[in-house]
């Protein structure tokens, strides 16, 4: 265990935060000249251990070693001092100002009469060359490319902070394949110098080509360590998901299968639906009475696709039918007219109004399909508040208590009651369990059977394969922003997690 | 809030106890220090005294803090609110005027107090459409054209005195036509007319925003527009009416500030209105980032302002040099219920406070 | 070709206002013969002396993405405050001096409110505005004229024009093209400058690239309060005498003239040179008005609100192209 390779070593890394808990006891360890991937889904825990180490959250537990010395990191001030960079996915330099000012701003140098343009812009040239990157660093940053601005990121890093620790949140959800190319060369030549990079992604071609370790967590604690070589892909996509491929148990299945009769009518229909760089061109059916089941990783598509089916976009191919008629206006109110309800990914910055209180969320949808002038009474509006606190089970004191106020899972609940008010007949769901307590998450899931035996339609979106496979009739694999797959309920996990590998 | 907190508590985080709180702590000065301050006597039929003058004073501000109110609510501002009054009183005032237009009344027939060109109702109601009118054009502006509220209306506030003054050719329009001057000035079972507005405008405000949606619709999309938008409500449309109504509120406040001194100034009807409406409404617990808001706290308010002004008055302070206070005073009031700012303000405190050690 | 195309690209705003600034002159010189005797042209530095000034430090605030709603009040609060002071003997330079210093006071506490207390600029700028004019009316109700000598010298005095037989300019209309010298060495030469076109652009990132944040927002405000106090003694200078209603609306103006000049309500693009000329946009239009006679003043309100409504609605479309794009 050749500790002293060691730049960096996180050790029982624990963060809470109320209501969840982000990190338990989580190791991390950086060589140099490494380049380390962070893998795991939305929720895993990754951007917390980074806050942890770039000074943005003081964990509760845990340690943190820089080249074998305790270190507290103070600020994201701190933590650049110390030498650890950040390169997030939104570039986090000011576009109107040159590339030159971008990289020196802070630092630049000065003659009698003020900046001296001359050696700035000669220096940061020189810099950009290093990196095998030749433009015009007098040109405003805006002028260029995404990719190129992070090379500008990252020589900003190197240059003004004497990064010794690079970290890459997501470098590649914008660029091209020439331009990851380009990326991967920067960071071998970093690599070369001895500079160790985190690599956080979720796209696991990138890791194997780029990365020599991988460390991969799930719902906040450390699954493993591994070294890319010796880790197959498939074993990789296993131990995101919580699979484990040589013991493939067995998933009870509690719905019904029975229940599927042959010729049932489709309900909701996508021909050819896509929204360019969003969404590629789909075809899928939505039969009344059944459960759909969409699996992907991040990135994948599947809330994209969502908010199209729901109106947030509108789509600029092809076209989608409801009980055979044709929607020709996107909106969210012209959903709720048609029977359609969106439980959205963010819960708290597209669900919940936050300030409003529990009765007031819930008859929010419904009151916006009646209108402005079809009121919906206080003393109804308390009714149908109270029946849905009691059949979701709903935990709170009153009505009346702000939704703010309450944990993720009841937050959840009340979006649900808020939709189901609104009876709709198509109600997607999209990461509905995420982030919340392991109570609820089973209330949850028993709900949604619930309502499909009830004879609603569902669109199921999750990251957690259980839940999927437990409550679909049909599941969609979504990869790359297209639909990859399609099987009956009953599929094993094996093959789903194929093809979101791709190999399949 | 459960049935089970206690009334004190319940009646201290009531949004109107601060404002009426405020509005005693004035009361009981004057009390103090200028006991005839409550007289009030009969002339003429109807009731007379300081607090008549209050309320015939307070009767426009209370109805642009209506207005404003809302506008606030959704998450904006309107800066035009001075414009609006301006722009509609002079609406009304060329249509009076006997010679029809901006042409200054010197003749002594055109100056006949039973002459008027335009039917008075029919004043009344372009006074209304006009404002409404201005409202709508900063609605568009703000929920259509995507421009902040503070840009947009600043435009109207400025180029908006500019129309007034077209519009009367820069003249001061003075108004001889008395059943004009009722609105201001009349009295209806002893109680001034102005009183009778504010309150249909406040019912019909009550009734608008508290038994049909808007008023829940208003204060979602002032708390959280995304949300809001993926309920299915049509942010746009809501922030609409909430400008077009400020409108409607800032053109019936003209018609009685017109009635009230019987001319129309472009120039200086409505000055600084704004400043007072902002006052009004955020001295009610409504947040300038919108969200909740309270239209009695907003009347209270308007109140506190002209009960506080009044009192001056009487103590020979002129109403300008009230100006600078006021402004201080919102901006106290605003950090006041700022959480953020109270939050900063604590650990400032506590750092230049005593330490208290364990020990102690 | 390539270095042009740039040059185009990266100063097409600029270009466009310049452009428009010699078309409305040239269409005015065609109206109106009388305006293109070149007193003209150098009336108009006259008669935007203070508004340039002002302008110049709003163009600043503008940058960083805030707004100074105070400005108009600042410069009433001066013309007043130097008029008592004047009134009551005071020498006329420490009078100048006390003024820049009351205006960099103001700015400082606004700025510190603005950014401490994170409360809106427009509402701090805005309470600011009737906190100066109150003030203003405090010292005097009604209008108090000045009678110092050196202010009477300053104001009277004309400065020929070389090369322009008959043309000359007052020394108060020096102020203006002095400041905008200082005011583009400030922009491209210094830290604060490139910091509040960072900030302007992206607060976060500026704070997470270590500028110093704080210290340049509460700068810029404190510069342009500087800004309203020095028009303020230019305008109590033409004006010889102080009021607290004076210059109403002005900031209106100067935001339009700044908008016009290119610059962009949300921030981190545009420079003081368009900004002079969007003063002299709005001085032409007044000046074309004064020409044309039979149009009342009041049309200038309405054009300049006209004219910013339209910048403005042209650079949302732009902001929305580069925001899809």
């Amino acid at each position: 265990m050749a500790d002293s390779q060691n730049i960096l070593s996180m050790k029982g890394i624990t963060k809470s935060f109320p209501g969840v808990v982000a990190l338990e006891d989580v190791d991390f360890s950086l060589r140099k000249g490494e380049v380390h991937a962070l893998i795991g889904e939305n929720g895993a825990g990754k951007s917390t251990l980074i806050k942890a180490l770039t000074g943005v959250e003081h964990p509760d537990a845990g340690s943190i070693e820089l080249d074998g010395k305790l270190i507290q990191v103070r600020s994201p001030q701190h933590s650049q001092e110390l030498g650890i960079s950040t390169v997030y996915q939104e570039i986090n330099l000011c576009t109107n100002i040159s590339v030159a000012e971008n990289i020196m701003l802070g630092f630049e140098p000065h003659n009698f009469s003020g900046i001296d343009w001359k050696k700035m812009n000669a220096l940061a040239s020189q810099a950009m060359k290093r990196l095998d990157v030749d433009i015009d660093v007098t040109q405003p940053l805006g002028n260029f490319s995404v990719a190129i601005q992070q090379m500008v990121a990252i020589v900003r890093s190197l240059e003004v902070a004497s990064a010794k620790i690079l970290i890459l949140d997501e470098p590649t959800s914008s660029l091209d394949v020439n331009e990851t190319d380009q990326l991967f060369g920067v960071i071998r030549k970093l690599k070369g110098e001895g500079i160790g990079i985190v690599f956080i992604t979720h796209f696991l071609d990138q890791v194997y080509e780029i990365a020599d370790r991988i460390t991969v967590l799930r719902n906040g604690k450390l699954v493993g360590t591994y070294n890319t070589a010796s880790l197959p892909r498939i074993e990789l996509i296993g131990k995101m998901l919580g699979r484990s491929l040589t013991e493939l148990d067995e998933v009870s299945k509690t719905k019904q299968k029975s229940e599927q009769k042959k010729d049932k009518e489709i309900l909701v229909e996508a021909k050819g639906l896509g929204l360019t760089g969003s969404i590629e061109p789909i075809d899928f059916e939505l039969k009344f009475n059944e459960v759909v089941g969409f699996a992907g990783l991040l990135g994948s598509g599947r809330t994209e696709l969502a908010n199209l089916i729901f109106g947030i976009d509108t789509p600029d191919t092809g076209s989608l039918t409801i009980r055979g008629k044709k929607i020709s206006h996107f909106s969210p109110l012209a959903s709720l007219e048609n029977g359609i309800a969106l439980c959205p990914e963010d819960r708290k910055a597209e669900g919940i109004v936050g300030d409003l209180t529990i009765r007031e969320n819930i008859i929010l949808a419904l009151q916006a399909r009646y209108g402005w002038f079809k009121f919906i009474g206080t003393q109804k509006q308390y009714e149908i508040a109270e029946k849905y606190i009691k059949l979701l089970g709903i935990a709170t004191p009153s009505p009346d208590q702000l939704v703010k106020n309450l944990s993720g899972g009841n937050q959840q609940k009340v979006i649900l009651a808020r939709w189901l008010a609104t009876d709709p007949q198509v109600l997607i769901l999209d990461e509905p369990t995420r982030g919340i307590d392991v109570g609820a998450k089973a209330e949850i899931q028993k709900l949604v059977l619930q309502l499909a035996q009830e004879g609603k339609s569902i669109i199921f979106i999750s990251s957690e394969l259980e839940e999927v496979l437990r409550t679909s009739h049909r599941i969609v694999v979504m990869r790359d922003h297209k639909k990859a797959a399609e099987y009956p309920g009953d599929v094993d996990d094996h093959t789903i997690i194929q093809t979101m590998a791709g190999i399949l | 809030m459960n049935n089970n907190t206690p009334l004190i508590k319940r009646i201290r985080e009531n949004r109107l106890f601060w404002p009426l709180v405020a509005l005693a702590l004035i009361f009981i000065f004057d009390a103090i220090f200028s006991p005839g301050f409550f007289k009030l006597g009969i002339l003429d039929g109807h009731l007379f005294g300081n607090l008549i003058d209050v309320f015939n004073n307070a009767a426009p501000l209370m109805l642009v803090a209506l207005g404003m109110t809302l506008v606030i609510a959704t998450g904006g501002v309107d800066l035009s609110v001075g414009a609006v009054i301006a722009i509609s009183a002079a609406m009304g005032s060329v249509l009076i005027n006997p010679v029809l237009g901006n042409v200054q009344i010197t003749n002594a027939v055109a100056a006949d107090p039973n002459l008027t060109h335009t039917p008075l109702w029919l004043v009344v109601v372009v006074t209304m459409l006009a404002g409404t009118l201005c409202g709508l054009w900063n609605g568009m502006l703000v929920s259509r054209g995507k421009i902040s509220p503070m840009v947009a209306t600043l435009i109207l506030m400025v180029a908006g005195r500019g129309i007034a003054q077209l519009i009367t050719n820069g003249q001061i329009m003075t108004v001889y036509y008395t059943p004009y001057f009722w609105f201001g000035n009349g009295f209806i079972l002893g109680l001034p007319v102005s009183i009778y507005i504010v309150a249909i405008v406040y019912i019909l405000a009550w009734l608008l925003v508290r038994k049909t949606s808007i008023g829940l619709f208003i204060e979602s999309v002032g708390l959280n527009s995304k949300s809001t938008y993926y309920s299915g409500i049509s942010e746009k449309n809501v922030k609409l009416f909430a400008y077009a109504f400020c409108g409607f509120c800032g053109a019936i406040a003209g018609l009685i500030l017109g009635s009230y001194i019987h001319a129309i100034d472009a120039n200086n009807i409505g000055l600084n209105y704004e400043l007072d409406a902002i006052f009004a409404v955020v001295i009610g617990g409504t947040l300038m980032s919108g969200g909740r808001f309270s239209l009695l706290a907003s009347v209270v308010g308007a109140l506190i302002i002209w009960t506080f002004t009044i009192t001056m008055y009487i103590f020979g302070v002129p109403a300008n040099a009230l100006l600078a206070g006021r402004a201080v005073l919102v901006l106290v009031v605003i950090l006041l219920y700022s959480d953020y700012a109270r939050l900063i303000l604590n650990r400032f405190v506590e750092r230049k406070g005593p330490r208290h050690d364990a020990t102690n | 070709m390539q270095r042009i195309k740039f040059f185009l690209i990266n100063n097409g705003p600029l270009l466009t206002t310049i452009t428009i600034f010699v078309l409305v002159y040239v269409a005015g010189g065609r109206l109106y013969p009388a305006m293109q005797k070149p007193q003209v042209f150098f009336n108009l530095f006259i008669n935007t002396a203070a508004l340039l000034i002002v302008s110049i430090g709003m163009t600043f605030v503008i940058l960083t993405k805030g707004i100074d709603l105070s400005v108009a009040g600042m410069i009433a609060l001066t013309s007043a405050a130097s008029a008592a002071l004047l009134v009551n003997g005071f020498n006329p330079v420490v009078v100048m001096l006390l003024m820049l210093l009351m205006g960099i006071v103001f700015g400082i506490a606004m700025g510190s409110i603005i950014h401490y207390l994170k409360v809106e600029p427009f509402i701090v700028t805005l309470m600011g505005l009737f906190f100066a004019r109150g003030m203003a009316f405090i010292i005097t109700l009604s209008s108090l004229t000045i009678k110092d000598p050196v202010y009477r010298y300053l104001a009277l005095t004309k400065l020929p024009i070389p090369l322009f037989a008959k043309a000359y300019v007052y020394i108060p209309s020096l102020v203006g093209p002095v400041l905008l010298l200082v005011a583009i060495y400030l922009a491209n030469f210094t830290r604060f400058g490139r910091t509040v076109y960072a900030i302007g652009n992206n607060e976060q990132s500026a704070m997470l690239m270590g500028l110093p944040v704080a210290r340049t927002k509460i700068a810029v405000y404190a510069f342009g309060g500087f800004c309203s106090a020095l028009a303020g003694i230019v305008f109590s200078i033409s004006l010889l005498s102080g009021y607290g209603g004076y210059a109403p609306g002005m900031e209106l103006d100067a935001i339009a003239s700044v908008v016009i000049g290119g610059t962009m309500l949300t921030g981190g693009v545009g420079n003081v040179i368009g900004t002079l000329f969007g003063v002299l946009i709005n001085g032409t239009i007044v000046s074309i008005l004064q020409f044309n006679g039979t149009l009342s003043s009041w049309w200038t309100r309405i054009g300049v609100g006209a004219l910013t409504l339209i910048f403005i609605g042209i650079q949302s479309l732009f902001y929305m192209r580069k925001k899809h794009s």
